[in-house]
Order: C-alpha cells, then sequence, then structure tokens
C-alpha cells in the first residue's frame, strides 16, 4: 500500500478528520475553507470511531482510537500531523484486572477545555469513561461510573453498549456529562458522584413514559460560553436543557422533518444556535424525501430552517453517524458531514453553503476538526 | 520455544517471523502467548486483550491445529510442536 499522504496546514489552517470503516482520512484548507486537499490514509483496514486533534498547550496533537478487527482497539497519537506515529503502551487504555472487562471499542477522545490542557477524556465499549493527564498518553478508568448502581440494567444499543458522548466542564472544573447508549445521559457536579440526568425525555420504547435512565441518547452538546445550555438529539426528539441536564425540554417536534437523528452540534460562536440532520424514523434512517438537509436553529430550538444549498437534493438516502457531523470554531462556523456512503460535505458559511470536499471515502464513522495553533 | 508471528506481529517483534520464548513445563498456550506478551507486548496486546482472552479474530495453531479445538489456552504444547499466531480468515 502506498505511503499516507501527508497533512499540509500551518497556524491558522483548518483540519478537518475523517474516522472511517477503513482508516483515517485527513482534509486541509486555508481560513477561508475553500480549497481543501485530502490526507491519510492511516491505520488502513482499521475502524476509526474517535479522533482528535488537540491543539492546547502548545502542542499539535492528533490522538485516533483506532480498531483492528484481529488485532483489537488501541489509542494511538502523532504530535507530527500524521508524519509519525507513537505505538502505544499495552496499557494506554485498558481495565484494570479486577473489572474483568476489556475495551471492545474506543467511542470518543475529547480534549477537556482550555483549562485543562493536559486532561483527555475518552468513552468505551463496554460503556467506561476514562481520564488522562497527560494528554492523551496513558488514562485511567472512572471507577465511580463504572460501579454506579445503574450499570447492571444499562442496554446496549444498535452500536454496542457504548460511552460516546463526554461533555467536560470548558471552565475546567469538576462538572461533567456523559452519555451512553442506551442508559441516558449522566452527570457529576463533583467529579465523583454521577446522577442520571433524563428528566423530559420521553423514551417511547419503554413502558414508563419518564424512566429515570434507560434512555437512548444519540448526541449531546453545548456552547463554550453557556456550558449550562445543551443540545442533545435523542432516538426520538430533540431536547434542549437549560441547567446542564436538570431538566429537558422537547423542540422541534412541529419544526423538524423527523425528530429522530443521530448528531447535533451547538455553534461555537453563537449560544442559541444549533444543527441537527434529521433522518426518516429509527426503521429506515436515511435523509427525509431523498433529501439532505442540515436543520439550524438560531433561537434555542423555538424555530429551525433547513439547509440544503449544496447538499444533494434528489435521490440522496444518506445516513450520517452520531459523530458524523462537527462545527470549527471560525465565526461563522464551518460545517463538516460525513456520511456512510462515504461522502464528506462542508460548509464555509454556518451551512448557508454546502460544498463536496471528497467522495468515495469508506464509510464516515466520525468527523472531527480543528483550526491549527 | 519458537513461536511463528504472522506477518502483520512482526513490525512489532522487531522484523522477526519467529520468536524464542523460554515456558516452564507444562508449556501450554497461555503460557506461551503470556511470554510472547513479556517479550513483545505490541504483539502481546494484538494477540490477547488486556483480560487475557485471545481476541476473536486471531487463531493460534499447534502444529497443523488450532488451539480453539483442543483445550484452548490451556493445550499442552507437545515438545517439537510448532506454534503459530495468525489472523483468522474472518475480520476485515
Amino acid at each position: 500500500m502506498d505511503e499516507p499522504v501527508p497533512i499540509q496546514a500551518d497556524t491558522g489552517d483548518v483540519v478537518v478528520l475523517a474516522g472511517t470503516s477503513k482508516g483515517l482520512f485527513a482534509l486541509a484548507a486555508g481560513p477561508d475553507r475553500s480549497t481543501w486537499e485530502l490526507a491519510g490514509p492511516w491505520f488502513p483496514g482499521e475502524e476509526i470511531y474517535a479522533a482528535t486533534l488537540d491543539c492546547r498547550g502548545g502542542r499539535r496533537r492528533l490522538l485516533v482510537g483506532a480498531t483492528s478487527s484481529h488485532w483489537g482497539p488501541s489509542v494511538y497519537r502523532s504530535d507530527d500531523l500524521g508524519a509519525s506515529w507513537v505505538e502505544p503502551e499495552p496499557d494506554t487504555l485498558s481495565f484494570p484486572e479486577d473489572t474483568g472487562a476489556a475495551v471492545a471499542h474506543v467511542w470518543q477522545l475529547q480534549p477537556a477545555g482550555d483549562a485543562q490542557p493536559d486532561v483527555v477524556y475518552a468513552g468505551v465499549e463496554p460503556a467506561a469513561l476514562f481520564r488522562s493527564e497527560d494528554g492523551g498518553q496513558s488514562f485511567r478508568l472512572d471507577e465511580p461510573l463504572w460501579n454506579h448502581d445503574h450499570r447492571p440494567q444499562w442496554q446496549p444499543g444498535g452500536g454496542g453498549l457504548c460511552l460516546h458522548t463526554i461533555v467536560p466542564d470548558p471552565a475546567g472544573g469538576a462538572r461533567l456529562g456523559i452519555a451512553i447508549s442506551a442508559a441516558g445521559f449522566y452527570r457529576t457536579m463533583d467529579g465523583t458522584t454521577w446522577e442520571a440526568a433524563n428528566k423530559g425525555i420521553r423514551p417511547p420504547f419503554l413502558p414508563e413514559p419518564e424512566p429515570e435512565f434507560g434512555q437512548c441518547v444519540h448526541k449531546v452538546d453545548r456552547h463554550p460560553t453557556e456550558p449550562d445550555t445543551l443540545f442533545l438529539q435523542h432516538h426520538w426528539g430533540v431536547y434542549r436543557s437549560d441547567d446542564f441536564g436538570g431538566r429537558w425540554t422537547e423542540i422541534g417536534a412541529d419544526a423538524l422533518p423527523s425528530t429522530f437523528g443521530f448528531p447535533v452540534v451547538a455553534d461555537p460562536n453563537h449560544p442559541g444556535t444549533a444543527y441537527v440532520l434529521p433522518l426518516e424514523s429509527d426503521m429506515f434512517r436515511c435523509t427525509p424525501e431523498g433529501r439532505m438537509r442540515v436543520y439550524r436553529t438560531t433561537d434555542g430550538g423555538a424555530t429551525w430552517t433547513g439547509l440544503g444549498n449544496g447538499l444533494p437534493q434528489e435521490n440522496a438516502y444518506l445516513t450520517v453517524l452520531r459523530d458524523g457531523f462537527t462545527a470549527d470554531a471560525l465565526d461563522p462556523a464551518g460545517l463538516y458531514v460525513g456520511t456512510r456512503t462515504g461522502d464528506l460535505f462542508g460548509s464555509a458559511d454556518a451551512g448557508e453553503s454546502w460544498q463536496e470536499l471528497a467522495r468515495h471515502l469508506p464509510p464516515v464513522l466520525c468527523v472531527k476538526t480543528a483550526v491549527l495553533r | 520455544m519458537p513461536v511463528r508471528l504472522a506477518a502483520a506481529l512482526r513490525q512489532h517483534a522487531g522484523g522477526a517471523a519467529c520468536v524464542e520464548v523460554e515456558v516452564t513445563a507444562p508449556p501450554t498456550i497461555g503460557a506461551v502467548l503470556e511470554a510472547v506478551a513479556a517479550a513483545h507486548p505490541a504483539v502481546g496486546r494484538r494477540v490477547r486483550d488486556e483480560a487475557g482472552a485471545l481476541r476473536r479474530h486471531v487463531n493460534v495453531f499447534v502444529g497443523p491445529d488450532n488451539a480453539r479445538d483442543l483445550d484452548g489456552v490451556d493445550t499442552v504444547v507437545p515438545e517439537g510442536a510448532e506454534v503459530s499466531v495468525l489472523p483468522a480468515v474472518s475480520g476485515g
């Protein structure tokens, strides 16, 4: 196989990572985000559910959760934009021996805020949270969550029993939220005590109207300047919380073509602005009416606008997974969407117009981005 | 005891196609894999998970026989038999 094409980027450039079922790809562009160059692939044949480009603390570190169907999962890192990779220690991300558990997939690699430049969280299957305090070189299991009373009753979603979403406190406080399919949203306010925080989320697949846990939360995101405000895409229903999950209110039920979907993205610059990508029903799971549209709210979910200029609008039956949609930190935000059919679309104007950045990639599992510092 | 490695594992064992390990009697497959992991940790983690289980799409052969069809990790390696660690045809 040919050597991977290196990432050509410098300070201020935007890098988009596309984790696929057959390896990691990347695209890079200048701040205008008009011309993109494809790089990679790295880890050919391995599933990349999690990736991040961590530019905190003076580093430019790629962290990748790769799973080989033969040789298992691990977290790899590169400090030179993929020119070389460090072979991780066997215990870089592993369960303690007394748990008897083993990591099946790394679902999420989430750097904490700038206030904690060395802290990185990892979410894995089976559902567990790990924390690194050395920039992702080694991780330690969050024992209080692993030992939570609810854990024996958590049920796996379609992707397995995975912890796929981590919401750190941007100011570096102890407050932390996570989401598990299908256990729901959990939060800790002190860093050690975890509670289910799903009040208001209706799970039509469970007999009780409002159980304490068991919801199939697909994704949660928040604004860095308003960390109390969370947007949540549930198996059915889009929700907002203004008290970090203390109570959830459904938004968009009458405005979106479907309230089923996987990703939700909060605009990093404009509180109240968020994006979803509705899919038709949980049986079909494709873009409604054969049209791919991102829906944007600028008023916290009261109203939604469909955005499809430049996206396929005819015979387009596409699926976007929970981590297949992300936003960069520029203003207006750059939006990036990867599909299970290997398309990657980007917008440099908060969704007003889109262009195809890549096609014919393997199925896209995750899309992440960073502006190089 | 010689242990033959799949091509994809050799880069994690200094390029060796076959590694030599010392195992006390009786030489079980579990003990052989433990010794391989101690000498070559990057090979070890690819063959077994952190709970010690052989990965689902990795096979260990004793001569021509798959250890899964014998006694698994408790299979005793007969003197002179060759141990091979190979990826299963499944996966990918």
